[in-house]
């Protein structure tokens, strides 16, 4: 480590005076707007709040629309869990094969896993077949298109991880007598808990994040996640940007207490190929 | 990207591996059993590919949901004669890459600083990498306000030094652009965050041996760190092409296409065509935002790589 010279200071000055007004700025103007009462919000300027009502806002915002924001919550956290959930398991399960056992197939799937990093979904032949299933328009069926969407890049990470446990474990538990479930979930999948671990949290925040499947997927205000809920409000609080903004705070807590805990886990997994390519 | 573990194996039925069989292949079908694609697989089979492969049929219809006429190239014909939906093709483009090689070029430049001894690194590469995880929804709706032609705080201080600043998303001249500014404020922390993971994956060495030479600073610049992060560039560019071509959720929350027509994009389209009951023309706009795409990223990343093994 070698001693840091003043250009360093002058260099980390500068730069945490430009990211002050090009990245803080808006998230205290958020902050600031979420305070305020509403005729004061709605002036959109960049100040300190003459009155500070921010448990009033997110009491109204909560309130708003028979409590949609909390129904919103609950769909999103279930939708976030469910598909996390089932892209984990079925990606470590076609990872863990792909690259364990060599066969006519393999040049097919990893094909399969490209095309779905890159080709845009098919939107309305995919409500067809959704409808023609029965769960269009439902959680269920908006869970499994996450799956379908978020499982490329989960077999692709967790491929990677996997080429580095040794074969001989694998060997060593069916010389004792594992089954492939036994050898799979019990012994493998605790061995995968780094990657799955990164997985979990990039897919969460981006499941989450998500706008435009529930949009198409799982309309109407009954069904609404939360990213909806801020679109919704857009109209309704046409002129109560105070709430609007209170509602952006209180969507944008959970990816940020993910990202105050796992932020090694998400640089890991959003930097893999940079360096190998 | 890569894709080519198994392209050395032969197409032959299931052999056991040459050099060591100390598995045989009953053995092999037991322990990594081929019934373990099928879960997934079925989910991505049905909702993902069985979709995309009706796309090519639909585009073609005129289509209810119940019934579906054929109709030849008539869709296509449409999509590319009205000025408003071929000009979403062209905007997709003008999207994809500024926002790109924004990413790029501003990428690298924060990288190069953030992996230097400076005050206050992990401060900043924290700070620069937050917008990545914030929602579009959530980003697109604030750059709303502050970029509001009179009231909004970007006019505002622009105003104070005496500058008249454009009326930004409700220009037509510069809408699209200033939706792909907003998705570079959003986006270059992932873009840093990969060259940063690029550049000091460089061994030393190379910086050692360039000082002894008595290398400038940009000498180290242009021969070692430009060169030798090539394998973060192509990530960056890949991933930004793909994600730009793509892109609805900023652009629907901010614009939704207008004014106008003037930033709308294929995937903005779609969903209003969708919107209006002409799904026969959405899925159209589906088969030619799947042909922008692959025509570009297919080659593109090919090439890309090619570069690699060459360096």
């Amino acid at each position: 480590m070698t001693k840091m010279r003043p250009i360093g200071y002058i260099v980390g000055i500068i730069g945490i005076a430009v990211t002050a007004v090009v990245f803080i700025l808006p998230f205290a103007f958020i902050l600031l707007t979420a305070m305020k009462p509403k005729q004061e919000a709605n002036l959109l300027q960049f100040s300190w709040p003459t009155e500070i009502q921010l448990w009033q806002n997110i009491v109204d915002v909560v309130q708003a629309r028979d409590f949609m924001l909390i129904i919103a919550f609950i769909n999103s956290t279930i939708l976030t869990v469910a598909s996390v959930t089932l892209m984990v398991i079925f990606g470590a399960m076609i990872a863990y094969v792909l690259q364990r056992r060599k066969s006519w197939i393999n040049p097919w799937i990893n094909g399969l896993v490209l095309a779905g990093l890159i080709i845009p979904p098919a939107v309305v032949p995919t409500i067809w077949v959704m409808q023609t299933l029965g769960i269009f328009k439902t959680l269920p069926g908006l869970i499994l298109i996450e799956v379908a969407f978020g499982l490329s890049f989960t077999v692709l990470m967790m491929r990677a991880f996997i080429s580095t446990i040794p074969k001989e474990i694998d060997e060593a538990a069916i010389v004792d007598g594992a089954g492939p479930m036994r050898l799979f979930f019990q012994v493998i999948l605790p061995l995968l808990r780094g990657v799955i671990v990164t997985v979990v949290v990039v897919q969460s925040v981006f499941v989450f994040n998500d706008f435009q499947n529930p949009l198409y997927f799982l309309p109407g205000d009954k069904n609404a996640t939360v990213q909806l809920t801020l679109f919704n409000f857009q109209s309704q609080f046409n002129t109560s940007y105070n709430l609007l903004f209170t509602n952006i705070l209180l969507i944008t807590i959970p990816p940020l207490i993910m990202y105050i805990f796992f932020q090694r886990q998400i640089v890991a997994g959003m930097t893999s190929g940079a360096v190998k390519g | 990207m890569s894709a080519s573990t198994a392209s050395t194996t032969p197409a032959a039925p299931p052999s056991p591996p040459a050099a060591k069989p100390r598995i045989s292949p009953v053995h092999i079908d037991k322990t990594y059993p081929m019934w373990f694609y099928v879960p997934g697989g079925l989910v991505f089979l049905i909702l993902f590919i069985v979709p995309t492969v009706l796309s090519f049929y639909y585009a073609f219809t005129r289509w209810t949901l119940f019934d579906a006429t054929f109709v030849g190239f008539d869709n296509f014909v449409t999509f590319f004669s009205e000025p408003g939906l071929i000009g979403s093709l062209v905007n997709t483009l003008i999207y994809a890459f500024v926002t790109s090689g924004s990413k790029v070029v501003l990428g690298m430049a924060l990288a190069v600083v953030l992996v230097q001894h400076i005050w206050a690194r992990g401060y900043l590469r924290s700070l620069t990498f937050f917008p990545v995880l914030v929602s579009a929804v959530g980003v697109g709706l604030t750059f709303q306000v502050l970029l509001n032609p009179t009231d909004g705080l970007v006019n505002a201080a622009l105003g104070a030094v005496g500058i008249d600043g454009p009326r930004w998303l409700v220009d037509p001249d510069i809408a699209l652009l200033t939706v792909a500014a907003i998705d570079v404020w959003k986006g270059i922390g992932l873009a840093t965050l990969i060259y940063i993971a690029g550049l000091v994956a460089i061994p030393q060495e190379y910086y050692e041996a360039a000082r002894v030479d008595g290398a400038s600073a940009w000498d180290i610049f242009r021969t070692i760190m430009l060169p030798l992060s090539f394998p973060a560039t192509s990530t960056v560019i890949i991933l930004s092409l793909i994600g730009g071509l793509r892109s609805f959720d900023l652009i629907w929350t901010t614009t939704q296409g207008g004014p106008g027509f003037a930033s709308d994009v294929i995937a903005s389209v779609i969903y209003k065509q969708y919107q209006a009951g002409f799904y026969g023309l959405s899925t159209a706009g589906n088969v030619v935002l799947f042909i922008v795409v692959t025509a570009i990223i297919y080659p593109l990343s090919r090439w890309l790589n090619s570069k690699e093994v060459v360096l």
